[in-house]
């Protein structure tokens, strides 16, 4: 047992180092921007004054090093810094506009947001292609099989905004069953933020679905191959029994891998779908903030993103330790 | 309710003629072993497939515009999507008649093991090329030329809206719709092949290196492909794509210039790490051993010993490669940060025209115009995937 | 005795792209209750899915295209799935050739052991549990109360083989197929594994197929032997008439594989300087120390041969040699000259000198690359030859390898067979014209009388060009053919060395005692024999454990 937590402890600890260096990167990358943010704030024609006011209210004058321990030193508290373009909003309107400037405070409610999607998504996504995985794995080089292999490799091929708009063009208009656009707002119910929530959710769950799906047949076929299951239908145990005793405990480790890696698909595909439905997600966030290049939003994004992959990477790994029972008991 | 109801009582019903069948098979074959020994599960999926197949036929023949003249949108998609895989058989298999009659011994014996959907793939892809490289002949007009009437509807009857000049129309400041989808095979696939090649040389070089010498280079390239792997690809080049803007300012090739660069980088990572496992794979072999002992130096390790016994690996990952690379060029573009106006474009023909998906009821055609140069993504990358399944499944069969 | 298994004209195919082609080709055979048959045969033989398809079993892409299988009256080719399922396990048990493959890793030994008996409804978990230990004691595993509560990766090979016989014994079957059950193991843990299963194969008087590919290890087994060839059967017979008397030239050629031996040369003069002298060689990898202090001289035109079981350190030696692990203590010398530690401080001609013959013949050939171009690099890189001279250089070496060079110069490796292949590994080390070469397990990866084969043009090619080997070998067959010095290894260290005559003949090392009385040997009597000499507490791990 206590291999097992020093393996789980090394991986943390390597988890917390790349995320340490991702933002190392995060930041030196932000930091090759040519010129000066204040400017580009202000504009053109600002006075050098203003310019080098702004530059001190930003902390923009002092070294890079500095300013990334004081970035990440506040980004661990939860402070992400403020939005250069509400801060600039703010300014030309003078007083306090009641606008919340702090990235943090812009963030929030968006992740939240996310989170939800994300969470609808799975829920839809694992049962389902956990069980059509399996069920193409047993029946492999049958017509099913070679039906769902065309269909998930076309699924996979396509870019999310076709699979958006197909999805949308059946189900939102010629048939207005789900609502097309995601207006998701404070106060909602449960029910009407699902309903909002379910087109983009469906959309991934189809590139999902195909990836895990695939890969679970994979991990199964791989799977049933071993002597240990030809020596369990040898011993004359029923196909079901030879399922669920023999090849499932195994399946565990490769199952959950895969599920937590498109779960970390999942984060690159919901910046596309949640343009596509203008969900009011963190992806969205980030793209509109890439577009008017407000540094301090995107560089948040980016980490939280990269946080999230790097964590569900990390879960997978140690899972699946947990799930070996060669670490389990060892000798 | 109704509706879940509806669908309950379908399952239970087909449940039941698949029990129904698997009796039946058994009583009328005299238990024979096909039915005898026939899961349930199977017996269900064939009531439930056949099933599907009646419900499409009738479907394909209901009519296409209602009694109150409103065309039925639904039948009118669904006929283009069963004519379009129609011919997309026929033409798949035709091509493979053709492959296997024409062409030297090696090639003849390639396209006799070819499955239908590998040689659609390789069809898409000699087609693709074939309108990429000869964009400016086939293509009616100009990518950036600009006529008096915008907004013209597809279908080229003048009755509805539309103009014989411009059979899919015009943008909302006159360009044609036709011309830009035929120059955007040019310049999307054009620039995904680019940046894929470049990503090749560069993850497939140093993986290779680092394979072979392994020791600090091998840990120090390793160490640094798995920081960037570490955050997600599409989010990186974003941020990157932010920086890159900044430094293109109003020069919009540069901006170009720049995603090459970049989605090559990031995806030279993936390539490094499939390299030096292929790398990896070759170098703990015997053969390398002996070449090693009897002196051999490291150019001649990795040309003449190593790299000959990873070109099918390899050429499958390029495919990969590039459908990834396709698509998230794509992304950008379609986010508005990838190719830049005026070079007509895929992605961005999406973004541009998404809207024209609400008139869907009255007009298919203009709802179609999106899901076109959309489609036209997908059915490369599909093509492409296509060919590459069927490579892994070969490699893979040969070592069985 | 009644009849058991009854195997009439049985035809099975496999498929390969889409086509299906002969593995079996109309065999027959019949099994009393309690009888052991003996199926022998090279790979490809047909062995394995013939043993199958007498539990009624086809692995898939094979198929059972003709013929009859009947167990105790059952057809089992016509027999339902459900049918089938009831026999397997309960009357018709499988011992696979690897245990640590065949065993779940995620159950313990024990809950594995009692499925079928549980499930079967014969026993129940309780009663099994205890039949269990009692099984174990008898296969004389170690702890037996203990042992079934382990995982299987927490249990050493041979007796992960053992436990897997009483997991068939579990539900007192009338049939157990036994396929390779010992190729895996090392000879002193096999001898252990041949003992336990055929004592517990006779106090049940349970009927038994017992496939292998080694002749010695069949006749200890077997009552009657079927020889096989490519699918077909080649001759059937009862074990004692089978080895004295064998009718076919198939078989006939098999037996006699066994007696090839070479004359002994004349001990070289003491004065004589070694080709290679390995002096006080310790080695690590890592940190992990794997030779120890190991020394040996290889003289002109000898043979060393290097045996010890796998973990020895056997090939950590020839990589020592080579200079692919600099040794951490000692020297290597080569004609009196100190070598360079590394590989890569070695000079061309240092390197030319020493050249390597490969086991796997597979791994050895890079795949992409000519018959031609493969012994052509060598020819070129050392001796400078091009165009016309190396095209005729090479294919003298091929004639000198008994391939004819027009046929094979432009064909790629895996259009050879085993043996072949194995042949142009030898042709490449004598492209280099070296004076030393290293022979690594050549001959185990291939059937026997490949081997024997390859053993001939070896011994020929040493006696022509006057060439040193070192010959890594676990086979004491080989040894006894080819070599003229032995050195035996365990665990690093040298334990014995000496001419072969002084070998063979007693007394000697305890562990080269052991080694040498459990490779096993033609005569049927040797198991009962042996066992009656030392007793069954003194063959095996059991024995190596006493010594240390």
């Amino acid at each position: 047992m206590q291999s097992v937590i020093r393996i789980i402890l090394q991986r943390l600890a390597l988890g917390l180092l790349t995320l340490f260096v991702v933002s190392i990167v995060i930041f030196t990358a932000v930091n090759m921007l040519p010129g000066d943010f204040a400017e580009a704030i202000l504009g053109q024609g600002a006075t050098p004054e203003a310019v080098a006011s702004i530059r001190r209210d930003l902390g923009l004058d002092q070294p890079p090093i500095t300013r990334y321990f004081q970035w990440l030193g506040g980004a661990l508290q939860g402070d992400l810094g403020n939005s250069f373009a509400q801060a600039n909003f703010a300014s030309f309107a003078g007083a306090d506009t009641g606008v919340s400037t702090t990235v943090a405070q812009q963030i929030a409610p968006r992740f939240e947001n996310t989170m939800f999607l994300a969470a609808v998504t799975a829920f839809i996504a694992v049962p389902v292609s956990l069980t059509l995985g399996i069920l193409a794995a047993l029946f492999r080089n049958s017509v099913f099989d070679r039906a769902t292999n065309v269909t998930t490799l076309t699924s996979i091929s396509s870019p999310e905004f076709f699979l958006a708009y197909v999805l949308i063009l059946f189900l939102a208009v010629l048939n207005p069953v789900l609502p097309s656009l995601s207006n998701i707002f404070d106060g909602m119910s449960f029910g009407e933020r699902l309903e909002k929530t379910l087109l983009p959710a469906l959309t991934l769950t189809l590139v999902v679905t195909a990836h895990m799906m695939r890969m679970t047949r994979a991990a199964i076929i791989n799977l049933l191959a071993s002597p240990y299951i030809e020596m369990a239908r040898l011993k004359g145990m029923s196909p079901m029994r030879v399922i669920v005793k023999h090849a499932l405990p195994n399946a565990l480790a490769p199952i959950i891998n895969v599920i937590a890696l498109n779960l970390a698909y999942l984060i690159t595909g919901v910046v596309v779908v949640e343009v596509v439905f203008v969900y009011p997600g963190i992806g969205q966030l980030f793209v509109d903030s890439v577009k008017i290049r407000d540094i301090p939003v995107v560089q948040a994004c980016c980490l939280i993103f990269a946080a999230a992959y790097i964590l569900l990477n990390l879960l997978a790994d140690i899972l699946s330790i947990l799930s070996n029972p060669r670490l389990r008991h060892p000798k | 309710m109704s509706t879940l109801l509806t669908l309950a009582l379908l399952l239970v019903g087909i449940a039941a003629s698949g029990w129904v069948l698997r009796f039946a098979g058994q009583k009328a074959t005299g238990n024979a072993p096909t039915f005898r020994d026939m899961p349930f599960a199977v017996a269900f999926g064939y009531v439930l497939g056949a099933c599907l197949l009646l419900f499409s036929v009738w479907y394909f023949f209901q009519p296409t515009v209602t009694e109150a003249g409103v065309p039925n949108a639904g039948v009118v998609f669904f006929r283009w999507a069963v004519q379009f895989f129609i011919i997309a058989t026929i033409a798949a298999y035709l091509f493979r008649v053709l492959g296997r009659s024409v062409g030297t011994a090696w090639s003849k014996k390639l396209f006799r093991q070819m499955p239908l959907t590998a040689s659609f793939g390789v069809l898409v892809v000699i087609l693709y090329a074939f309108t990429a490289i000869f964009a400016g002949w086939l293509a009616p007009h100009g990518q950036e030329e600009i006529f008096t009437r915008v907004n013209v509807l597809p279908g080229g009857n003048a009755a509805t809206g539309g103009d014989p000049l411009h059979p899919l129309g015009t943008d909302q400041i006159g360009r044609d719709l036709l011309s830009r989808l035929i120059y955007g095979a040019q310049n999307t696939v054009g620039i995904a092949f680019v940046t894929a090649c470049l990503a090749f040389f560069l993850g497939g070089s140093l993986g290779f290196l680092a394979a072979t010498l392994q020791g600090w280079l091998d840990q120090v390239l390793s160490r640094a492909v798995d920081v960037l792997m570490a955050i997600p690809s599409l989010i990186f080049a974003l941020l990157l794509m932010t920086i890159a803007s900044a430094w293109a300012g109003s020069e919009r090739w540069l901006l170009t210039v720049y995603m090459i660069i970049i989605i090559a980088v990031i995806d030279s990572t993936r390539v490094f790490r499939l390299a030096r496992a292929v790398g990896l794979n070759i170098v703990v072999m015997d053969y390398i051993e002996a070449a090693k002992l009897r002196g051999e130096g490291l150019s001649y390790l990795i040309f003449k010993e190593i790299l000959p016994n990873a070109t099918a690996p390899l050429l499958a990952e390029f495919g990969l490669r590039f459908c990834f690379v396709f698509l998230t060029i794509a992304s950008l573009s379609f986010l508005g940060v990838g190719i830049q106006p005026p070079l007509a474009d895929w992605g961005t023909m999406v973004r541009d025209s998404a809207q024209f998906i609400n008139f869907a009821a009255f007009s298919p055609l203009t709802a179609a115009l999106p899901l076109l140069a959309a489609g036209a993504i997908a059915l490369l990358t599909v093509g492409v995937n296509f060919v590459v399944d069927w490579m892994l499944h070969r490699s893979s069969g040969l070592k069985e | 005795m009644s009849r058991l298994v009854e195997i009439r004209d049985l035809w099975i195919e496999g498929r390969s792209d889409e086509t299906w082609s002969p593995i079996i080709n109309g065999v027959s055979l019949s099994l009393d209750q309690g009888e052991v048959l003996g199926l022998i045969g090279e790979s490809g033989a047909g062995k394995s899915t013939l043993g199958l398809a007498a539990m009624g079993f086809t692995r898939d892409g094979v198929r059972i295209s003709k013929g009859a299988v009947e167990f105790d009256g059952i057809d089992l080719i016509s027999a339902s799935a459900a049918k089938k399922r009831e026999l397997l396990g309960k009357r018709i048990a499988y011992v696979a050739q690897s245990a640590a493959a065949s065993f779940n890793p995620a159950h313990k030994l024990i809950d594995q052991h009692t499925e079928g008996p549980v499930q079967h409804g014969v026993m129940s978990r309780a009663e099994s549990v205890e039949d269990a230990i009692e099984l174990y004691r008898r296969l004389r595993l170690p702890n037996p109360e203990e042992i079934g509560f382990r995982y299987p990766h927490q249990v050493s090979g041979g007796q992960l083989q053992r436990a897997m016989t009483a997991m068939a014994m579990s539900c007192r079957p009338d049939l157990i197929i036994f396929d390779e059950p010992t190729t895996a193991l090392d000879v002193t843990t096999q001898i252990e594994v041949l003992a336990s299963i055929r004592d517990i194969v006779d106090q049940f008087n349970t009927a038994a197929i017992y496939i292998t590919h080694d002749l010695a290890v069949v006749a200890q087994m077997a009552d009657k032997i079927k020889v096989l060839l490519k699918g077909d059967e080649v001759e059937e017979a009862d074990t004692r008439t089978m080895l004295s008397q064998p009718k076919e030239d198939y078989t006939k050629s098999l037996w006699a594989v066994r007696a090839f031996e070479r004359p002994q040369k004349p001990a070289v003069h003491t004065s004589a300087t070694p080709v290679v002298s390995v002096q006080n060689v310790s080695a690590a990898y890592g940190k992990i120390p794997v030779l120890h202090d190991v020394s040996f001289d290889i003289h002109e035109g000898r043979t060393v041969a290097v045996v010890g079981e796998s973990g020895s350190g056997k090939s950590t030696t020839a990589r020592c040699i080579t200079g692919l692990l600099p040794p951490t203590q000692g020297v290597i010398q080569f004609d009196g000259q100190s070598l360079p530690a590394s590989y890569k401080q070695r000079n061309k001609d240092q390197l030319r000198q020493a050249q390597m013959i490969y086991q796997m013949a597979d791994t050895a050939l890079n795949p992409r690359k000519t018959i031609g171009e493969i012994i052509g690099r060598p020819v070129q890189f050392y001796m400078g030859l091009t165009g016309k001279q190396k095209r005729r250089r090479v294919e003298e070496l091929l004639e000198e390898i008994e391939l004819p060079a027009a046929e094979y110069l432009n064909r790629l490796p895996s259009e050879l067979s085993g043996g072949q292949k194995q042949r142009i590994g030898i042709a490449r080390a004598l492209a280099a014209e070296p004076k030393f070469i290293i022979c690594d397990e050549v001959t185990s990866a291939l059937d026997q009388l490949v081997a024997e084969g390859i053993l001939k043009l070896l011994a020929r090619l040493q006696d022509d060009l006057k060439l040193s080997y070192m010959f890594i070998t676990h086979d004491l067959a080989t040894v006894k053919a080819i070599a003229d010095e032995v050195v035996v290894m365990k665990e690093g260290e040298v334990v014995e060395q000496g001419p072969k005559r002084e070998m063979f003949i007693p007394p000697h090392h305890p562990y080269t005692d052991l080694l040498l009385s459990s490779v096993p040997e033609m005569d049927p009597d040797w198991l009962t024999n042996l066992l009656d000499e030392r007793g069954v507490d003194n063959i095996g791990d059991a024995a190596v454990d006493k010594m240390s």
